[in-house]
């Protein structure tokens, strides 16, 4: 996975607020802390972070609100311009792109997914989502169809005249997903996409995510605010605290080892045993032996044979190779919970 | 202003200040009863009033005539004049090019019928179509339309201009904190100080009314269009970035399009400011409903009089419903299917409906225009049932009573009291006021502005002014507050008198002028009881306002508490409606000194009167000297009370 070019890649991005950002930064000792920052009379909304993002991958950033998650996401695709630091997408430096190449770029590459949808009101679902097409010039037809397939895809068939405010939330948001979806973009920016909609529509709104992502498989940076989605969802989260990554891992790892007292407070209430994977457990220098399990099984989905085994490691199989055992007493722990 | 909830904190002591200042204001005017003040004390002498009038006319000639500017005027007039006479012959036939109208009575009420259906249903439609029928019916079909010709042609010009300097402002911050407090200024400049230049510069008649007004109603526009386009959501924006839009696309697509409906506000108040100037501009020439609305009151004849204004009324009502329906408008979508002339039945309707009775009216004169004695007007009976009703003796008295109380004991009294107060006086007092509401600055500002007037010359005037508007004021206040309280107890009550005053503000301002005619002549108490009037409509709204939106836990909780329907009122609701009161006096206030100087018309010995006079000459100076007079005391009562406004909000935790 390393040896190709990370589709996202940041270094030391920093993201202040205030009156001269640049010069403040300049003078100011990296390792100022936030809130002395704040006391200057400037908010760094991003602090330091480096992070890539692979082909294919689905981040979740995670955090509570003011954390910088969304100021984050929104300088991957500059709609913020970064105080300090480079961002790489596919190699291209994009802060040293001109107006209109950035344009192109988001014409061409990006899709984002927003909180509160960002729908145009005065326009039908046909013509919200076929904005992003008529922007870059394509003729009325071409637009049309291309438009009527992605409502199809997110399910709004025959909804096509409406307006937004015709829509119940959980509607309007997949117009959201579709307008992203329309120039078939590479990289996914989600921003809390379904913080505003009812728990049950949430859910629904999740699954219906998963099952497009598995068609779709794009790169995919989604933001939330909610733990339990961000272990849902991830390939790779990363938490976030005053516009700082405190910890970037998969979730078995954040969950079995928070990094720092922070991340582990959001730890504590989880299920562990739904989170955690064979996969997550395995440790490579042990094999076990007898039957292998597949690395994709959380531990709460093997509970009956954890508790009727006898073995000390099973091996754990990812794709038909074995990748190594885990402990079983370890299992057991956090299935029922044990320190 | 992070530190106002603070206030106390602040080291200058308010209050200790504003004593501080009415005391020296009490000692002066004690010294002048006592007769021992020196007379250049108690009002600034002759020799130190610089000329402004003088120097502002050098100015002005100099940007006429050196500059050029007056050709550059008159050579726009000629363009805006064929611009007008193509309207004026599409709408009352004048003989100009295209020549093809006047459009028949009947297809303009049918269009409008159709038009107000399309935006409001039945009920505005019956309001649009009513409204055009009534006006030929009662034979003022040729007078409407020359006040509505003008206003097709200046309403668009005042939107396209106001709509590209709002977008100017929100672009560049230099421009916005340029024309703001021009802005400020333009809109309490009294209408007066708009005709006397369109005049000059515009000829006199239509041309340079349609200029005035043009003039007149761009500042509301500029300002709702920043205000809208500042308001587009920032997801709507990123979103439209995120989708490629260049520059131009995003104003185009996103911008303009999510800020529709304060554009759309902008728009109804440009058509209702235009209506309101059109009619005013009856004073520089031009004709139409203005024009004989203000020869039938100068010739008390109050039937027709009436008759003209319930057109006007009418018609504001009308164009300020339909342009408002508009606002609220949003777009419905067609079920699959539906065929062309389903999903454009209105258009289809309303070009039936005109071409019908265009064609009519060619061999049913009657359906193209009523003539002369085939109307309905009952304006001499009016007049007659009016005049006798007054005479009646009852009536008679009641009126003559509450003349004698009001002038006698109430407005004389106040007057002279204000006029003998020694003019430094004054000015400590206003400051005091300032002080105490506002702060320091807003001090200082009063102190500078009323200093400004007493060396503008017309102090005494300026002072009479300023009495008629606090007189009024306080009437007002008498009578709007009480019934917005009474009013705000009940749903049902609320909800009609804020009908009411919401109807009522779209009237324009001349309007008022004909009951407190009716009832009172042609006095100083007419006039105050117009300005009372004019200013009791948003005194009564704010109250109800105010008083309604007082959070629902609070009083609750008053509630609760066990507090008596009354120590609720004073203990909870009234501080809590306070600001949003405050806002409705200061709007008072403003409708009163626009009034002030309508009411000029019937005569009266302030400001108003001598702008008026400046208007037979050419006493460019002059007029805006009184102009800025006017200006500068509304916006004194302005900034203060709406910065106490505002620290009260926040102080209560209210924004």
């Amino acid at each position: 996975m390393s040896s190709e070019i990370p589709v996202i890649s940041c270094k030391n991005v920093w993201k202040v607020f205030g009156a001269d950002p640049k010069a403040y930064l300049a003078k100011t000792p990296p390792d100022r802390s936030f809130d002395d920052m704040r006391e200057d009379g400037y908010i760094a909304g991003v602090k330091d972070v480096s992070l890539d993002v692979h082909q294919g991958e689905m981040l979740v950033i995670m955090g509570l609100s003011g954390s910088g998650k969304s100021t984050l996401v929104r300088c991957f695709s500059r709609l913020h311009e970064i105080t300090a630091g480079t961002i790489e997408v596919e190699g291209q430096d994009i802060m040293s792109l001109a107006e209109k190449d950035l344009i192109d770029l988001r014409r061409s590459k990006m899709g984002m997914v927003f909180q509160s949808f960002g729908l145009l009101p005065h326009r039908s679902v046909l013509d919200n989502v076929a904005f992003p097409l008529e922007m870059r010039g394509q003729d009325k037809h071409t637009r049309r169809e291309r438009a009527l397939e992605v409502i199809k895809l997110v399910g709004l068939e025959g909804r096509e005249d409406f307006f937004p405010r015709e829509l119940s939330g959980g509607q309007q948001q997949r117009v959201g997903i579709a307008r992203s979806l329309a120039i078939e973009p590479d990289i996914w920016f989600l921003d809390e996409p379904f913080s505003a909609l009812d728990p049950l529509i949430r859910k629904e709104m999740q699954d219906e995510f998963l099952r497009l992502q598995q068609m779709l498989n794009k790169t995919i940076v989604f933001i939330t605010h909610d733990f339990d989605e961000a272990l849902r969802l991830a390939d790779r989260i990363a938490i976030m605290k005053d516009g700082a990554i405190e910890q970037c891992d998969t979730p078995d790892k954040i969950v079995l080892r928070p990094a720092t007292e922070y991340v582990r407070k959001f730890t504590e209430d989880v299920d562990k045993s739904r989170v955690v994977r064979a996969g997550g457990l395995a440790e490579v220098s042990q094999t076990g032996e007898g039957d292998p399990v597949d690395a994709g099984l959380s531990v709460q989905k093997m509970a009956r044979m954890l508790i009727e085994d006898t073995r000390e490691f099973i091996p754990v199989i990812r794709k038909g190779k074995p990748i190594g055992a885990f402990s079983r007493a370890e299992a057991l722990d956090i299935l029922l919970g044990d320190q | 202003m992070a530190d106002a909830p603070y206030v106390t904190a602040n080291p200058f002591n308010r209050s200790r200040a504003a004593l501080l200042f009415l005391g020296c204001a009490v000692v002066l005017t004690m010294l002048q009863y006592a007769a021992l003040l020196p007379s250049w004390l108690h009002r600034l002498p002759e020799t130190m009033i610089p000329p402004f009038a003088a120097w502002l006319d050098v100015v002005f000639n100099f940007i006429k005539d050196d500059l050029g500017l007056l050709k550059l005027t008159r050579f726009l007039t000629s363009g805006l004049e064929n611009v007008l006479d193509a309207s004026g012959n599409i709408f009352f036939g004048k003989r100009r090019w295209p020549n093809l109208g006047p459009m028949p009575w009947t297809a303009v009420a049918g269009v409008a019928a159709v038009i107000g259906y399309y935006l409001g249903g039945w009920r505005l439609a019956a309001l649009a179509g009513g409204t055009f029928v009534w006006t030929a019916l009662i034979g003022q079909w040729k007078i409407a339309m020359e006040t509505v010709s003008v206003l097709v042609v200046a309403a668009p010009l005042a939107f396209i201009i106001g709509l590209s300097w709002g977008i100017a402002a929100w672009k560049y911050e230099w421009i916005n904190k340029a024309i703001k407090p021009v802005l400020s200024v333009l809109q309490t400049l009294p209408f007066f100080t708009y005709l006397l230049p369109a005049v000059i510069f515009f000829k006199v008649g239509p041309t340079a009314g349609a200029m005035a007004t043009i003039v007149y109603a761009i500042p509301p526009m500029i300002l709702m269009t920043t205000l809208g386009l500042q308001k587009v959501s920032p997801e709507v924006v990123e979103a439209g970035k995120m989708s490629g839009c260049s520059r131009f696309q995003m104003l185009r697509h996103v911008y303009l399009p999510s800020a529709r409906s304060d554009i759309l506000v902008g728009v109804n108040q440009v058509i209702m400011l235009c209506l309101a100037m059109v009619v005013l501009t009856a004073f520089i020439g031009m004709p139409g409903l203005g024009a004989k609305l203000l020869a039938m009151m100068g010739s008390f004849k109050l039937g027709r009089s009436f008759e003209i204004g319930i057109t006007i009324v009418l018609l504001a009502v009308t164009l300020d419903r339909m342009s408002k329906a508009w606002v609220i408008k949003q777009p419905v979508h067609f079920e699959k299917g539906t065929s062309w002339l389903n999903r454009h039945k209105t258009l289809v309707l309303a070009v039936c409906l005109f071409v019908g009775f265009t064609l009519l009216s060619k061999v049913i004169p009657l359906v193209g225009s009523i003539g002369r004695g085939q109307d309905f007007s009952q304006g001499r009976e009016l007049d007659r049932a009016i005049k006798g009703f007054l005479a009646i003796d009852g009536v008679q008295s009641v009126t003559y009573g509450i003349r004698y109380v009001l002038n006698v004991w109430v407005l004389n009294p106040f007057r002279d009291f204000m006029l003998s107060i020694p003019t430094p006086a004054v000015i400590l007092i206003i400051v005091a006021f300032a002080i105490s509401l506002g702060g320091r600055r807003e001090g200082i500002i009063a102190g500078v502005f009323f200093g400004l007037v007493a060396l503008s010359g017309w102090w005494d005037r300026s002072i009479i002014t300023l009495y008629s508007v606090l007189a009024a004021v306080s009437i007002a206040m008498l009578i709007g507050i009480p019934l917005g309280v009474w009013a705000s107890r009940s749903e049902k009550w609320s909800r009609r008198i804020l009908i009411a005053c919401d109807t009522a503000q779209t009237f324009p301002s001349f309007i008022y002028l004909i009951p407190a005619i009716m009832l009172f002549g042609i006095t100083a108490t007419a006039v105050v009881g117009s300005i009372t009037i004019f200013a009791m409509v948003p005194l009564t709204r704010y109250t109800i306002e105010g008083l309604r939106t007082v959070p629902l836990e609070m009083t609750e909780a008053a509630d609760m508490a066990g507090a008596t329907r009354m120590q609720k009122l004073m203990n909870v609701e009234l501080p809590l409606a306070l600001p949003t009161m405050a806002v409705g006096f200061n709007q008072a206030i403003m409708f009163a000194f626009f009034m002030v100087i309508i009411a000029a018309f019937i005569g009266t010995q302030d400001l108003g009167q001598e702008l008026q006079r400046t208007l037979a000459g050419t006493d460019l100076g002059k007029n805006f000297v009184l102009g800025i007079c006017v200006s500068l005391m509304a916006l004194t009562f302005d900034v203060v009370i709406m910065k106490w406004a505002t620290q009260k909000k926040q102080a209560l935790g209210l924004t």
